[in-house]
């Protein structure tokens, strides 16, 4: 792909337009290699969900949001902005926003260690540009994203407020307070995102805490609810292309995303044991020869 | 020796409903939110002047907290409002991680806080609130004295940039201060000077302070009356100064003395000029139902314990 350097650095004067479904699995490859990676670099971790969402946040930052990362600003006024609530999969979301441009990719190496601005789970304390806001402490990002989809009606600024939240995350109750609080208060300014793996530290989710039929009860709570493979790139943007088209009807919109835990490498699919462990060095070198090196590693 | 009259007992938290409702007429970034105690934080005129920046979170005080830390980002200036205790210790986490963490320009305003928030009982009365919101990082910590001075500090914190929690309380209380009082948040406030002692207080027993100084004058005991409004950050300078000149020193606060005002206090003299110390405070129990005073008086909050604290004080150096 010609907009990327020798160096790995993303070159984001090209037009992001350009971009196929194709040229987007190729960018979630390196970024999986990067997860790996740093995750086993750090010796600490969370690959299973980081790989399972990879294919989502690639496509939300190149495709669907495309932000101007020369331009980050912690008001995200006149942008879309986004709010990752399950924080530990940090190594995703890094990775992305190093391959987008807003850091350098040298620091993913720094992750998790002493005196990085990339900390096991995300934090603005230090600067990080793209990050708006700490999470790791679970069920809080949904009501974070619907006050800054508020702010943004205030402002009359027409731009999407985007949220991913993990399904075990669901079990927290503030959730469903952000729920009944987004539909009664018509923000219709939000597209939040279920990260649906069904799996969570414990095991299977449906053994840990049954959500339950979860679409059944998103509807009832008032909000638009889709359902998308997150693992199949065109359908993600198909399918939250019709989200978009749902926006500024008076309901706030929450996607389904069907995700496989460690999806990419073959012995972590689907499995819950590679929620928070890292690969040893064997299981690493065994992971990255199923991950093609695409934009140069870091 | 100067003299302080009350020129009217007012609620302190109508001093903050009249600055919100000033704030939002002055600037169209003030939001606020409320977990349906519109009334008692006497919020419902800023609710009626500016119905789209008023949002009713109502019995969900979790999701109140975190929407107002979104609502920052885009330059909103949110005021959340419901009673200290389901300002503090019930939505603990979500103002460590999205207010004071993520260092979000948050005010946290906390009415009935204490024990004079009376006949509800001891699931109502917040005694931990001090210490709980003191420990976090980023977080300001103000409690004013009375209802001009929570009027003040209202406006005071609105400037402020960074999380802020404003404590304040139920009953009606002497209001005595200055209604133009300029608010510098982090500046103690010297009411009485003396030789004797410094007591030390905060919040509703600042009057009670001032009381005991009255009677213990009467005695040929001069106390200075400090009035510390700042809990966090502690005017640290004022407060060495007044007692690197009185020698003894007592502090007075409607809250557990685990973690309190006076806590502070210690920790400071302790390393910097130690001298003998009484606290009026809570001494580690819950509440009860009954009239403000009442209270302030079983659980060793009023006047004459203000007085006998001195008395032990003193006679300790």
């Amino acid at each position: 792909m010609a907009i990327f350097g020798s160096t790995g650095e993303c070159y984001l004067n090209m037009s992001l337009s350009m971009l196929s479904a194709t040229d987007l699995s190729t960018i979630a490859s390196q970024v999986r290699r990067d997860i790996i990676r740093m995750v086993h670099g750090a010796a600490s971790g969370h690959p299973g969900g980081s790989l399972g969402a990879t294919d989502f946040l690639v496509a939300l930052y190149f495709a669907i949001m495309k932000p101007d990362p020369n331009k980050f600003s912690m008001d995200g006024n006149d942008e879309d902005i986004f709010f990752l609530s399950n924080g530990h999969i940090s190594p995703a979301w890094y990775s992305v926003l190093a391959r987008y441009g807003y850091i350098k990719t040298a620091e993913l190496e720094t992750f998790r260690k002493l005196n990085s601005r990339l900390q096991g789970h995300p934090s603005p304390m230090d600067g990080v540009p793209g990050i708006r806001m700490a999470s790791g402490s679970l069920g809080q990002g949904l009501s974070v994203a619907l006050g800054a989809a508020l702010s943004k009606k205030l402002n009359g600024d027409p731009r999407t407020v985007y949220c991913l939240v993990g399904d075990g995350e669901l079990q927290e109750g503030q959730n469903w307070e952000a729920l009944l609080f987004g539909a009664a208060r018509g923000i219709d300014n939000i597209i939040a995102v279920v990260d649906y793996n069904r799996k969570q530290i414990d095991g299977p989710l449906d053994e840990v805490l049954s959500l339950g039929d979860l679409r059944a009860k998103l509807e009832s709570f008032g909000w638009i609810v889709q359902e998308m493979d997150g693992n199949d790139i065109t359908d993600i943007l198909d399918q939250m292309s019709v989200a978009k088209q749902q926006l500024k009807k008076g309901k706030p919109v929450i996607m389904i995303m069907h995700t496989h835990m460690g999806c990419g490498v073959d012995f972590m699919l689907d499995s819950h044991e590679w929620h928070g462990v890292p690969p040893n060095s064997e299981e690493a070198d065994r992971a990255l020869l199923q991950l093609e090196e695409t934009m140069g590693d870091y | 020796m100067n003299t302080y009259n009350n020129l009217g007992s007012k609620d302190t938290r109508s001093g903050f409903g009249e600055a919100l409702l000033a704030l939002g007429k002055a600037d169209e970034n003030i939001v606020a939110l409320c977990a349906d105690l519109t009334g008692s934080l006497k919020m419902d005129a800023f609710k009626k002047e500016f119905p789209d920046r008023f949002f009713e979170a109502g019995i969900a005080e979790a999701n109140m907290i975190g929407v107002a830390a979104g609502l920052t980002i885009g330059g909103k200036i949110p005021f959340t409002g419901t009673f200290a205790n389901f300002s503090t210790g019930r939505v603990y986490d979500q103002i460590r991680q999205s207010v004071a963490y993520s260092n979000k320009n948050v005010k946290i305003c906390a009415s009935h806080a204490g024990i004079t928030l009376g006949e509800d009982g001891a699931s109502h009365q917040s005694l931990e609130d001090i210490g709980m919101m003191k420990m976090l990082p980023h977080m300001t910590v103000v409690s004013p004295c009375d209802f001009n001075q929570t009027r003040a500090a209202t406006f005071a914190v609105a400037k402020h940039i960074g999380p802020v929690y404003l404590r304040f309380g139920r009953p009606k209380v002497p209001n005595f201060t200055d209604p133009d009082q300029e608010f510098v948040i982090g500046k103690a406030q010297l009411l009485l000077e003396g030789n004797d002692v410094t007591i030390i207080a905060t919040g509703h027993l600042v009057w009670k302070a001032l009381e005991a100084a009255r009677l213990l004058s009467e005695q040929a005991i001069r106390a200075e009356v400090m009035n510390i409004h700042t809990i966090k950050p502690l005017d640290d300078q004022a407060i060495l100064a007044s007692v690197q000149k009185t020698g003894c020193v007592v502090s007075a606060e409607e809250h557990m003395r685990n973690g309190g005002l006076g806590e502070s206090i210690a920790q400071l003299l302790v390393r910097h000029h130690p001298v003998p110390m009484e606290m009026v405070a809570v001494d580690d129990t819950f509440g009860e139902s009954g009239k403000p005073e009442e209270l302030l008086a079983k659980y060793g909050l009023d006047t004459p314990d203000v007085v006998h604290a001195v008395r032990m004080a003193i006679s300790r150096k």
